[in-house]
């Protein structure tokens, strides 16, 4: 065994350390965390890279795959009953561990500039460290178990950080929100767990021919058949997914996302946006081979990949209209991610492996690149997230500028230079060409020419035309040195270099990602499948060309709404509500009003059915033991009744005629002698008389 | 050599009885000895023990009339318990420093109440493992009655009499089935091997199965426990959770189950879908408490369901999970009432969750904070900690043996989730208007009616106990192999050879 595949806990090992030694560090010691979290994050993406050497090295179609197992515990006896942990490497988890040393390493950097000035600077990074460390053993775990208990620490972090500034309200409750969401996929992942536990007796994904993934537990799964008429591979994959819907922010369990935006920017670069959201994309990615287990006649897809494939593309389409009416920087991009997380669901659902992962790591790169735009935006503005009072940042901001248009050009899809556009095309092409239904396409285009629209609403906003951010009394032209003074104060300013840096290598990387996986070079895509990849056919062409006049339909429309007529005021009407018919811009605005929704039905469900349980606890189960309690205190009064009515009378007044009698007696015994001498003397005469007139002897 | 866990207590009551009256710092540290003394048997006991072995301590005849003997000895589950009694004790007299009222009498009738507690644990003879179960409950009385808070003569009654009710019916049982063996024994070793009659079974089971897990918050006869809960002071409470709700665990494990499989094979169906109804039960309400502490309550009771499911999944996963939460149990749910009862209500005199809202308490205890957040997570279940790897158990075991309940356990977790995250949130990270005090000022300065002054800064007992719990819990979440390499093998020991036969184990 390669000294990197036994070693590989390293990886995850070293931001593990970095967090648990700023958590000891008092909070002054800012450097020395901020040294620690970056030095280990150079560690970890050194040690991905040889990772990937050897995974380069080793690959080859139906290679077996290499892995490290340990027996964590043994709760049952024998063999059996032994529960082992595990590390894997493998294509799909070297490229992941890679992306998200590299992206994570670069987002710490940036991380030095934007929370310079927080007072909580050593927290912050403890905890970033602590997210590095799970995600990197999440995407290395050979383990359902392992992989679900970095699965819930990264859930954790992300409270922790979501909530990082806890005393602002909104951040309190968005990381509440965010917490429990989550958790509700996550119980299902848990039941899919222990069920894939009890069918095939192993949570090891590999373990040379007896994992869970492997051919003879497939096919014991897939010869099962539930009560309901699901194999039992179909019902597990469904699960697991479940989790994944809670933790890549699917429809229905989307709505923690756009508020977990309340995080410092970083945050939602590094969670929100490349990793921890995409760990529900890496999931099903991993339990692939589980989920797309032909099961009996279903000849096109496996049942678990068309539900997978059907709810990505309906949240693609659906986050990206909501997207459309946002009108904070960072809400627009989480609805944005939320939409792209859903092409990758698509790509896995009928491309498979190689195609979802290529745009989850084409997404990781440039929705962090505009994520760190956007918060170097929000940093320039004086913490302002509004676009309706940015405008005309481009002169201020150059650089952000620049990168900034590279990520929205990557992640609308405009065609060759950037990566984006490549693996949107896969997707789509793979969608194209799927034999159960043709909307997922449908949707999954018309989100294309959304992603273009609602990308240039934001670009125009932001860069173009003029500052809006002013107060209200300095909108005029200033004309006194002292007003030129005030307004040079509200103006934006270009972020320090620490953080236009890792915005320049992010972007070149956005470009350069594309080369990897063009349709005439499929390396990614032979790399990570299975087979090798399909290579460059006709319809790819014809498809390229369709999508790229998407794209610029959507760019166009942006362009005509918020291009030529730039909005003066911060406070007037955006045109697309004139343009959208029947309120439809308010009710988008509103995000069709779900989190209300929810409000309404499951949340006040569950408050009322807590309130029956409390009810029921307070007045009948307590009110069972009062009776009782009440009963016998009634019999007791019964019993006193009885006592005091019939049976102490009686007694007393036996009590009674023996007092009377011993009182009388008594008396005869009163002491004097007199009274004695006066019995005796009739006692006498008595005696006397009775001799006399008795017969005596 | 674990003997001397019960003597060291009882020895730690009489040398508290006889310090002068007054004498506080005395009687904290005779205790804190007695506490720590007691914990490093019970370690001492753990390295010498072989696992699969039962480990006889003491055996010698009591009442030779009747076949009674003075018969302590010690498996992988008494030894977990035992371990478990003296993290709890010892984090208990930690987070009883401050109590200033009658210190030595607090201290004698606490470890009175242990001492019997490890009797309990110990005892393989059912008419010792009786007595001290009886010694245990009376203590709870005064404990709760002289030290208590809110509404505490009714607690500590509510309390009282439940236990008591429980053990009358424990007690029929045991006459019964002493009679019914006819073996002049009380010695549950030999009593395991016989066969009781199918039709004794069927009543005797849920006789003491019940008076035992009353004791153990079995729905719906578990509304003692977060009355007694809150009434308690912050170091009963913590061993009422901690250490009295397993006593009646560990009696269903010990008494009921081992002696009447077949009792247990009907009826198992209908303990496991209580215990279910006592997790998702115990979580909803304590969503929706107002009082802090009756939150803490209340999720007792739902992680008790766990420990009860787990018992009745019959098989050595489930098992060996209920053991383990046990153990988690207590030493969480000591961690979540050291926080609310002597951090929190001790400083602020209120455990009403909108009138702390109001208080900040993030800002003004951030350790207090700190603590809770911790002991949340831990008590929701999340890896890392002992909780994780027990409820994980629990829900394997269960999928095994009732599907349907396991996936409605899932929901419980989920409330889970949600009381404690509302019970942080309203308690420490409250967001009720407040005039604005800026961050880092001095504590004082946030005037607020219910507590003008500063809070107390939280005291080094209390840090120490704090750490020691979450220590303990991270220990067992991290490695739970340091629990399970002697609670697995002990259900491969001739006690549950009947439960094996059935096949079931």
């Amino acid at each position: 065994m390669a000294w990197i595949v036994k070693n590989l806990w390293l990886i995850p090992a070293l931001p593990f350390l970095a967090a648990g030694l700023s958590a000891l560090l008092p909070q002054r010691r800012r450097q020395t965390a901020a040294t620690l979290a970056i030095g280990s994050m150079i560690g970890a993406c050194g040690l991905s890279v040889w990772a990937l050497a050897h995974a380069i090295k080793h690959s080859a179609p139906n290679a077996p795959k290499e892995f490290y197992n340990f027996v964590w515990l043994q709760f049952a006896a024998g063999d059996a009953g032994l529960l082992q942990l595990g590390w894997v490497l493998d294509p799909l988890a070297a490229v992941m561990l890679v992306m998200v040393s590299f992206v994570g390493l670069l987002i710490f950097l940036y991380s030095v500039g934007y929370m310079a000035t927080d007072e909580n600077y050593t927290r912050f990074f403890c905890f970033m460290s602590l997210f590095a460390g799970a995600m990197l053993g999440l995407v290395l775990a050979n383990s359902l178990l392992l992989l679900f208990i970095c699965w819930e620490l990264v859930g954790l972090t992300s409270y922790l950080l979501i909530g990082f500034w806890y005393p602002k309200p909104a951040a309190a409750a968005a990381g509440k929100k965010a917490f429990i969401t989550t958790r509700l996929g996550d119980v299902a992942l848990l039941l899919g767990m222990v069920w894939l536990y009890h069918e095939t007796g192993t949570l090891l994904f590999y373990d040379g021919g007896a994992g869970c993934l492997e051919q003879s537990a497939l096919a014991a799964m897939v010869a099962k058949t539930t009560n309901i008429g699901l194999a039992v591979s179909t019902g597990i994959g469904l699960l697991i997914f479940a989790g994944a819907v809670g933790k890549s922010g699917q429809a229905p369990l989307h709505v923690w996302l756009p508020d977990a935006m309340e995080g410092p920017t970083p945050v939602s670069a590094l969670i929100h946006a490349a990793t921890m959201v995409a760990a529900g994309v890496f999931l099903v990615a991993r339990v692939y081979p589980l989920m797309s287990a032909p099961v009996g006649d279903s000849a096109g897809a496996a049942t678990a990949l068309q539900v997978v494939t059907w709810v990505g593309a309906i949240t693609a389409f659906f986050a990206a209209t909501i997207a459309m009416a946002q009108n904070d920087i960072k809400r627009i991009l989480a609805y944005s991610t939320i939409s792209q997380l859903g092409y990758m669901m698509v790509g896995l659902g009928v491309g498979g492996v190689a195609v979802g992962m290529f745009h989850l790591v084409t997404h990781a790169f440039f929705k962090a690149l505009l994520f760190l735009g956007a918060g170097s935006v929000i940093h320039g503005c004086h913490e302002e997230q509004d676009i309706r009072k940015m405008g005309g940042i481009r002169k201020f901001m150059p650089v952000t500028f620049l990168a900034y248009a590279v990520g929205m050009m990557a992640l609308a899809g405009v065609p060759f230079f950037f990566s984006g556009f490549w693996s949107k095309d896969a997707i789509l092409h793979a969608a194209h060409g799927w034999p159960v239904s043709a909307g997922p396409f449908h949707l999954a285009f018309a989100g294309v020419g959304l992603t273009a629209f609602y990308m240039t609403r934001q670009m125009a906003l932001v860069f173009w035309g003029r500052y809006r951010g002013y107060p209200a009394s300095e909108t005029r032209v200033a004309r006194t040195p002292e007003l030129v003074r005030v307004r040079a104060e509200h103006e934006p300013h270009e972020s320090p270099a620490v953080m236009t840096l890792p915005l320049v290598v992010l972007a070149l990387c956005v470009v350069a990602l594309g080369g990897v996986g063009t349709p005439w070079a499929p390396w990614f895509q032979s790399f990570l499948g299975a087979e090798p990849a399909a290579g460059f056919t006709r319809d790819v062409v014809q498809l390229m060309v369709a999508s790229t006049l998407a794209v610029f339909v959507g760019v166009g429309f942006g362009l005509a709404f918020y291009g030529y007529v730039q909005r003066q005021t911060a406070a007037e009407p955006d045109l697309l509500s004139k343009a959208l018919p029947l309120g439809m811009y308010d009710w988008l605005a509103q995000k069709y009003g779900i989190d209300e929704l929810y409000e309404l039905t499951v949340i006040r469900f569950n408050a009322w059915a807590a309130r029956a349980c409390a009810a029921l606890d307070q007045w009948v189960w307590n009110g069972v033991v009062t009776c009782i309690s009440r009963g016998a205190l009634l019999l007791s009064w019964v019993a006193r009744a009885v006592d005091e009515c019939a049976l102490n009378p009686g007694f007393d007044r036996s009590c009674d005629g023996l007092r009377g009698g011993g009182r009388w007696l008594s008396r005869l015994q009163d002491g004097l002698v007199q009274h004695y001498l006066r019995i005796m003397g009739l006692g006498l005469l008595a005696w006397v008389l009775f001799w006399i007139w008795g017969g005596a002897p | 050599m674990l003997a001397w866990t019960v003597y060291i207590s009882f020895l730690g009551v009489l040398v508290l009885m006889l310090l002068p009256r007054g004498n506080a710092p005395a009687a904290r540290w005779v205790a804190l000895i007695t506490a720590v003394a007691g914990l490093l048997v019970g370690g001492a006991g753990y390295a010498q023990f072989q696992p699969g072995k039962i480990q006889t301590v003491t055996r010698c005849s009591w009442v030779p009339a009747l076949g009674l003997e003075y018969h302590l000895a010690a498996d992988g589950v008494s030894l977990t318990l035992v371990l478990l009694t003296g993290l709890a004790a010892l984090g208990g007299v930690l987070l009883s420093w401050n109590v200033e009222a009658r210190t030595k009498e607090f201290f004698a009738f606490y470890f009175t109440l242990i001492g019997g507690v490890y009797g309990v644990f110990l005892s393989f003879d059912l008419f010792l493992l009786f007595v001290f179960y009886e010694i245990a409950i009376i203590p709870k009385y005064f404990l709760i009655a002289l030290w208590g808070s809110t509404r505490r003569e009714y607690g500590a009654m509510k309390l009282v009499l439940y236990s008591f009710f429980g053990s009358a019916l424990v007690l029929i049982g045991l006459i019964a089935l002493y009679v019914v063996a006819g073996a002049r024994t009380m010695n549950v070793l030999e009593l395991a091997q016989h066969p009781f009659p199918h039709g004794f079974q069927m009543w005797a089971f849920p006789l003491v199965f019940v008076g035992f897990a009353i004791l153990a918050g079995l729905w719906p006869l578990h509304t003692w426990a977060p009355t007694g809960h809150v009434a308690a002071p912050t170091g009963a409470s913590m061993l009422l959770a901690g250490v009295v709700m397993k006593l009646g665990a560990y009696g269903c494990l010990r008494v009921a189950m081992t002696l009447f499989p077949e009792g247990l094979e009907a009826w198992k169906t209908w303990v496991a879908a209580l215990a279910v109804i006592g997790i998702v039960y115990g979580a909803m309400v304590a969503l929706v408490q107002k009082d802090f502490k009756f939150v803490i309550g209340y999720s007792s009771v739902s992680h008790m369901g766990f420990v009860l499911l787990g018992l009745v999944t019959l098989n050595t996963i489930g098992l060996s999970g209920a053991v383990l939460q046990m153990f988690s149990h207590g030493i969480i749910a000591g961690l979540l009432f050291a926080v609310v009862g002597r951090m929190v209500y001790d400083r602020t005199h209120t455990r009403d969750l909108p009138a702390l809202e109001r208080l900040h308490l993030s800002r003004r205890m951030p350790f207090a904070a700190g603590t809770f957040v911790i002991a949340g997570m831990a008590s929701m279940g999340l890896p890392g900690f002992s909780g994780f790897v027990a409820e994980l158990q629990v829900i394997i075991g269960a999928w095994q043996a009732f599907p349907m309940l396991a996936v409605i356990t899932g929901g419980g977790i989920l409330i889970g989730v949600a009381y404690t995250w509302r019970a942080l949130q309203k308690a420490f990270f409250g967001d009720a208007a407040e005039p604005a005090v800026a961050p880092g000022a001095e504590p004082a300065a946030a005037g607020d009616s219910a507590s003008g002054q500063g809070l107390q800064v939280v005291s080094m007992p209390e840090r120490l106990g704090a750490v020691l719990l979450i220590g303990a819990s991270l220990l067992v979440g991290l490695y739970p192999q340091v629990l399970l390499r002697v609670i697995v093998p002990s259900f491969a020991s001739p006690l549950f050879d009947w439960l094996r036969q059935g096949g079931s184990l």
